[in-house]
């Protein structure tokens, strides 16, 4: 990316590969994705159910099952190697390094614990020096940070006795106990109505100046991440199709998959009696994905049966600086074909 | 204007429910008391955050759930205390597609059936015969009539919602309720369903009561548009009206809440509620909104502001200090502290 060159990625994904063994076959989840982030930057990553988004950010985590799961290539986190780390050394790191923001803040706090027992283990893993006084300082003041009145009060608590969007800030404040330089957040306003969405974002962003973190926010919602990434990632079928700043994969999108999604979602301010064009047919499995690009059965102007159907394309970079697009097409055809027939439809308009 | 094909008067519906280690018995007040008409071919989008009752209302217009008080009004006849059988034949003209796309068909049965069944339910027998009908709805909402003796799992998402719709179409109905029939499907099937709905409502001339709390979605299907907050209709008017010139405060931030694509760039002024919505179980005294709203007074608590049409507009709004008409949403000025 453009921005400060000089600053190394913070988090740098090489050719990741991720597959599942299953009764059915082996599941292509990741297949080949590569990207960096750097420090204070939010990277959105986009897509539908069985992209391999969320996949990915597991596989940084280091939360798939060793036993069933084969990841190879590069996952590098400040400069450390993660892929082939043991479970005591990937434990080491989760939860300081990187933490995770899930969806459901429900299921992913233990109900049997008060919510301050459970921030004062999340500190005290990583700070076994540490006392239990100055844990739960710790635990209130970050109740406190992330926007939960009474602090103290809430401190004693249990999960049900928190309302969702609460809940979820809770979720925020476990993942910043411990100031961790890479945040991944899975959809985690998705069960979230929109007022108190708009509250959790504002206070991600909040967070991100203060602490200076880089955030993986993943996410179905293409306004979600246009509020706050600054750059985008769109995954289909265990792919990187097209990877720009908000403004080149928003304003000028140039794969195919990027229009359809854009010319699927109703705009707030478009012409609401122009019908919307959706992408036809169904996501592919990934036990079979599709010859050549996984998207070209779905695509309308895929070439077939060469070269579209045949070979993979690679995310190469286009004019823009740091825009990059996985498609055959050559780049003035695409232009065009957006500029004509897609600038105008749901929210692309 | 014609006589509305649906009435709804004071339509209120209260759960009961125990609290605490005592047992004390006390009310959800999750629907308390709307008012609105929906006229033939036309769509009413309801609005709302979760638990602010657009569900429990849309179960209530097709009888799934029993009102508390109120009345129901369907081509002009009084459906709201019917009997089982007495709703059998009304059952034909009034429908409902669900949310969930997995749960609301049974896995045991063929799409066939499935489709079959409001046909065998009513005793109808269509000319050229059931499977006949049903292979061409299967057509209608764009499946493959071959699948006809499939299971719902060998169906995607988008399939399966749209086997629901067929099935709902089956008796062709004058009016379908349509609970959240996208939320649970990816984007790009999501407008393919949209999409469907819309062709299928101007070739049959179809009155809906679409319920979503995707903003944009309902804007793009409805007419009119209804906003709801904790059991109550708090604006309701023409989707133009709502959308450009919003005049309840919470239907003013709703739309500002909303992360919009097309605004991406722009610094929008953007109103920030603070807090979650109140329980219905012990609403706020006067407006519900009140709570949460930056122009609440002391009137705010004491009086509950009815919905009412102001100044020559037929834009319904209830709230002691709306906004003036005229003032476009982008002209919004106040941000919540």
């Amino acid at each position: 990316m453009t921005h400060d060159a000089a600053s190394p990625p913070y988090l740098q994904v090489d050719d990741l590969r991720v597959r599942f063994n299953t009764a059915d076959g082996e599941v292509r989840a990741v297949d080949g994705v590569s990207f960096g982030l750097q420090r204070g930057r939010t990277l959105g990553i986009v897509g539908e159910s069985g992209s391999g988004k969320s996949v990915t950010s597991l596989a940084v985590m280091g939360l798939h099952d060793p036993a069933r799961t084969r990841i190879t290539g590069g996952i590098s986190l400040g400069g450390r190697q993660l892929v082939g780390l043991s479970d005591g050394e990937m434990r080491k790191l989760r939860g300081r390094d990187v933490a995770m923001i899930f969806q459901d803040p429900l299921s992913a706090l233990h109900p049997f614990y008060t919510v301050g027992r459970q921030l004062v283990e999340a500190y005290r893993t990583h700070h076994p020096e540490a006392s239990k006084a100055q844990a739960r300082k710790r635990a209130v003041d970050m109740l406190d940070r992330v926007g939960i009145p009474q602090p103290d009060r809430r401190f004693a608590q249990y999960p049900h006795e928190f309302s969702g969007g609460m809940r979820q800030r809770v979720m925020i404040a476990m993942s910043l106990m411990n100031d961790p330089a890479l945040l991944i957040a899975d959809e985690p306003t998705t069960a979230l109505d929109v007022t108190v969405q708009a509250q959790i974002l504002d206070l991600l962003a909040d967070l991100q100046r203060e602490f200076h973190s880089a955030i993986v926010l993943i996410t179905h919602d293409l306004g979600v991440v246009s509020q706050v990434a600054d750059e985008v990632l769109v995954m289909y079928g265990g792919r990187a199709v097209e990877h720009g700043t908000v403004a080149q994969v928003m304003r000028g999108p140039q794969h195919p998959y990027t229009w359809g999604l854009l010319a699927s979602i109703p705009s707030l301010h478009g012409d609401p009696e122009v019908d919307l064009k959706p992408i036809k047919g169904n996501p592919p499995s990934l036990i079979n994905v599709p010859s050549g690009c996984a998207f070209h059965p779905r695509c309308a102007y895929a070439m077939k049966p060469e070269p579209c159907a045949a070979q993979v394309p690679q995310l190469l970079a286009v004019q823009a600086d740091g825009h990059r697009v996985a498609c055959h097409l050559p780049e003035q055809q695409r232009i065009d074909i957006y500029t004509d027939e897609i600038a105008h439809v749901g929210v692309a308009q | 204007m014609s006589e509305a094909l649906l009435k709804v008067r004071g339509l209120t519906k209260h759960f009961a429910v125990r609290q605490g280690a005592t047992g004390a018995k006390a009310s959800v007040r999750a629907v308390d008391g709307l008012d609105f008409d929906v006229h033939a071919g036309e769509t009413l989008g309801l609005v709302g955050e979760s638990g602010c009752g657009k569900t429990t209302t849309g179960r209530m217009l097709v009888r799934l759930l029993e009102p508390t008080a109120g009345s129901i009004e369907f081509q002009g006849r009084d459906i709201t205390t019917l009997g089982r059988r007495a709703m059998r034949p009304l059952r034909q003209d009034l429908q409902i597609i669900f949310q969930d796309p997995y749960s609301s068909l049974n896995p045991r049965h063929t799409v066939g059936k499935i489709v079959a069944m409001p046909l065998e339910v009513n005793g109808i027998k269509p000319a050229g015969g059931v499977k006949a009908r049903v292979q061409e709805l299967l057509e209608l909402v764009g499946l493959n009539p071959e699948h006809y003796n499939r299971f719902p799992h060998e169906f995607s998402g988008g399939q399966r919602q749209r086997i629901g719709i067929a099935r709902a179409l089956a008796l062709r109905p004058k009016l379908i309720v349509a609970d959240e029939p996208v939320s649970a499907l990816d984007v790009s099937i999501q407008a393919q369903v949209v999409n469907l709905l819309r062709e299928l409502q101007r070739e049959l001339d179809l009155a809906f009561v679409f319920i979503a709390h995707d903003l944009a979605i309902v804007r793009h299907f409805s007419r009119r548009v209804a906003v709801m907050y904790l059991g109550k209709v708090v604006e309701i008017g023409d989707r133009a009206d709502i959308y450009e010139r919003p005049r309840h405060p919470y239907t003013k931030a709703l739309l500002s809440a909303v992360p919009d694509v097309t605004a991406f760039g722009e610094q929008r002024q953007r109103i920030r509620l603070t807090g979650d919505v109140p329980t219905p179980l012990n609403p706020p005294s006067g407006c519900r909104f009140r709570t949460r709203c930056w122009k609440a007074q002391d009137v705010c608590a004491a009086e509950e502001p009815p919905l009412i049409a102001r100044e020559g507009s037929a834009q319904q709004v209830a709230c002691h200090f709306p906004e003036a008409v005229g003032v476009t949403s982008e002209h919004v000025s106040e941000v919540a502290a």
